[in-house]
């Protein structure tokens, strides 16, 4: 187990590492440079040559790269010119908001998607499971945002239930959590429509295997049998997409965030690619991976305590 | 010579014919499919060949005529710039039906190269090939489309490339984890004995049995590509006026969603859905089809 846990780990170093290096490479590839970037098509060649010498930027690659890396690891990820702050406070400021509306999001996804699943792969081609199926197929053909934007129509303009906006929204769960009702929906459908698919046909696989035959033949009640074997068999496949959908997931939650205006990660990085803020975007795009690589490898970890198989592999 | 006689062979045109015909008739057997190939022909006749019939002037923003409801004149009213809605809605699908074609070619020509030569070679280069999917896909694929789109200006061109440049990704992976299967298989390693050279496996016995996998994975692409570009459209990063696009439609609408514009939102909607969800479909037949025949060999 700890040789697997170690294997893992070493695995997402090494992801992190090339994630950084695809960091830097498109920092470079900026037409004219960062320091353009930052100082507009107007500066004179001085000032160029000045913030060049400033930044590092007339040193070799290699080196650069081991000066940036070693800056983001202390978490200093530059200045932004454009909002005259640093990157790192920003990241400290915005990416918490982010990773609550996505963790609650799958939090809620996955306790509506396994049940769900359970049932449609249970009545299998019956009425009801075509009826959910077609409706999840729908939802998953749909763009997040206008799924959002239905959410909005139907609990907000017709039904005047929540909020249509969240950016009043102050951190804290326990005091807005009506203004963050609507954007937390919208990202935990979008899941849903996702997992219950992968659900229904896991446990629809899992039924035709012998272990429920015999479970059954020693006269165990169907409830047993599901709720038992097949649900413990099916939820390993589901915990692996779990760790899949998560760059699906934070995707969606910036395309939530610029809907209803919620102040996380994504909206920063929206309204940074508007300004071509590069520091703050590269910033958060490095932080967003490591977060990712890190969910991945906890998902598989998990996966590796409930799974002893897959310890082996 | 040999060639023409072995392929007049009866009893091969028999079987292969066979096969493609048993392949037809569980497509056909399947209506919801049939259903969903129907609507996307409707679907791309109304977008190419719509404009043909019915005359709109997309050039130019005409703000004296915004936002007027369905007349004679202007049958699905006017969008937010006081061009004709319908003519906008043709003009859209166009740039969004070849996007996702072009998207989803790209991606699999791409991801078919990339997936074969790193489950083939194997060894290091394979584990460098993988981190570098590994890598990229950890970065959610729409900051890092949007992080490219900001440092390019987008043209429909520009946006094909950067959306099949996450595309191509899980591609790989999936034609990867087929080759490595395939390439232990006795007729490749039979072929390998006969002194094949490396590229005649790839090209002779490796990719056309990963074909069948990458068309159905090629089918999903151009959905999800589409509801990438619609996403884009929405954030405002797509390709600029007069051109346009399902999602940038979809986004006018939304912006003016409290004046009850139901023109502006719905009729986009509606198409987007549409059609991702008949790409879908047809997408998950394929797989039948697919399926069906793998498990006969």
């Amino acid at each position: 187990m700890i040789r697997f846990i170690l294997r893992r780990c070493g695995q997402a170093i090494i992801t992190i590492i090339a994630v950084s290096i695809i960091v830097f490479i498109i920092l470079h590839l900026l037409p004219g440079g960062l320091v353009r970037a930052q100082l507009g098509q107007k500066a004179s060649p001085i000032q160029v040559h000045a913030l060049e010498v400033q930044e590092g930027l007339l040193k070799p690659l290699p080196v650069q790269y081991l000066t940036w890396a070693w800056n983001a690891l202390r978490g200093n990820f530059g200045y932004s010119y454009k909002l005259s702050e640093n990157v790192s406070t920003l990241l400290a400021q915005y990416v918490p908001r982010t990773f609550l509306l996505v963790a609650v999001s799958l939090l809620f996804a996955v306790a509506i998607a396994i049940p769900m699943g359970l049932w449609q792969g249970y009545r299998r081609n019956r009425a009801d499971d075509h009826a959910l199926s077609a409706t999840m197929l729908i939802m998953y053909s749909m763009p997040t945002f206008l799924l959002g934007v239905i959410l909005i129509v139907v609990l907000n303009i017709w039904l005047p239930i929540f909020p249509s906006t969240a950016s009043n929204f102050g951190g804290s769960l326990s005091i807005d959590a009506t203004d963050l009702a609507l954007p937390i929906i919208t990202l935990s459908l979008a899941n849903v429509s996702y997992f219950s698919r992968y659900m229904r046909s896991s446990v629809t696989d899992n039924l035709l295997e012998d272990y429920v035959r015999t479970a059954k033949s020693k006269g165990a009640r169907n409830r047993t049998v599901l709720l038992r074997h097949v649900l413990r068999n099916s939820l390993n496949s589901t915990l692996t997409l779990l760790g899949l959908s998560l760059p699906y997931t934070v995707s969606g939650s910036l395309i939530v965030e610029a809907l209803f205006n919620y102040p996380g990660a994504g909206l920063l990085f929206w309204n940074s690619a508007q300004t071509r803020d590069f520091p703050v975007l590269l910033g958060i795009v490095l932080i967003i991976a490591v977060m990712t690589v890190l969910g991945n490898l906890i998902v598989d970890i998990l996966y590796g305590v409930i799974d002893p198989r897959v310890r082996v592999q | 010579m040999k060639i023409e006689q072995s392929s007049a062979d009866p009893v091969a045109i028999d079987q292969r014919m066979g096969a493609l015909r048993s392949a037809f008739s569980t497509f056909i057997a399947n209506k919801l499919a049939v259903g969903s190939l129907i609507i996307l022909v409707l679907i791309i006749l109304f977008c190419f060949v719509g404009p043909l019939v019915y005359h709109t002037n997309q050039v130019s923003a005409q703000l004296l005529l915004e936002n007027q409801s369905p007349s004679s004149t202007h049958i699905l009213g006017t969008s937010p710039t006081g061009r004709d809605e319908l003519g906008r809605l043709m003009l859209g699908g166009q740039s969004t039906i070849e996007l996702g074609l072009a998207v989803g070619v790209l991606a699999s020509a791409f991801g078919l190269v990339w997936g074969t030569i790193s489950g083939f070679v194997g060894g290091l280069v394979d584990s460098v090939m993988m981190r570098i999917v590994d890598a990229l896909l950890s970065i959610p694929f729409l900051f890092f489309v949007i992080l490219l789109a900001s440092i390019v200006r987008p043209t429909l061109w520009l946006i094909i490339l950067v959306i099949s440049g996450v595309s191509w990704l899980s591609t790989a992976r999936l034609v990867r984890g087929e080759t490595l299967s395939l390439k232990t298989r006795d007729y490749v390693v039979a072929a390998s004995g006969f002194g094949a050279p490396r590229w005649r496996l790839i090209a002779r016995h490796i990719m056309p049995n990963v074909l069948g996998v990458l068309v159905v994975n090629g089918t999903l692409k151009v959905a999800d590509a589409i509801l990438t570009f619609a996403a884009l459209g929405y954030l405002g990063l797509s390709i600029p006026p007069p051109a346009t696009n399902w999602g940038e439609i979809l986004a006018g609408g939304v912006n003016n969603i409290f004046d009850g514009y139901w023109w502006q939102l719905w009729p986009a909607a509606v198409l987007i859905v549409l059609t991702v969800l008949a790409v879908n479909v047809l997408g998950d037949a394929l797989r039948d089809v697919v399926e069906a025949r793998l498990a006969q060999r």
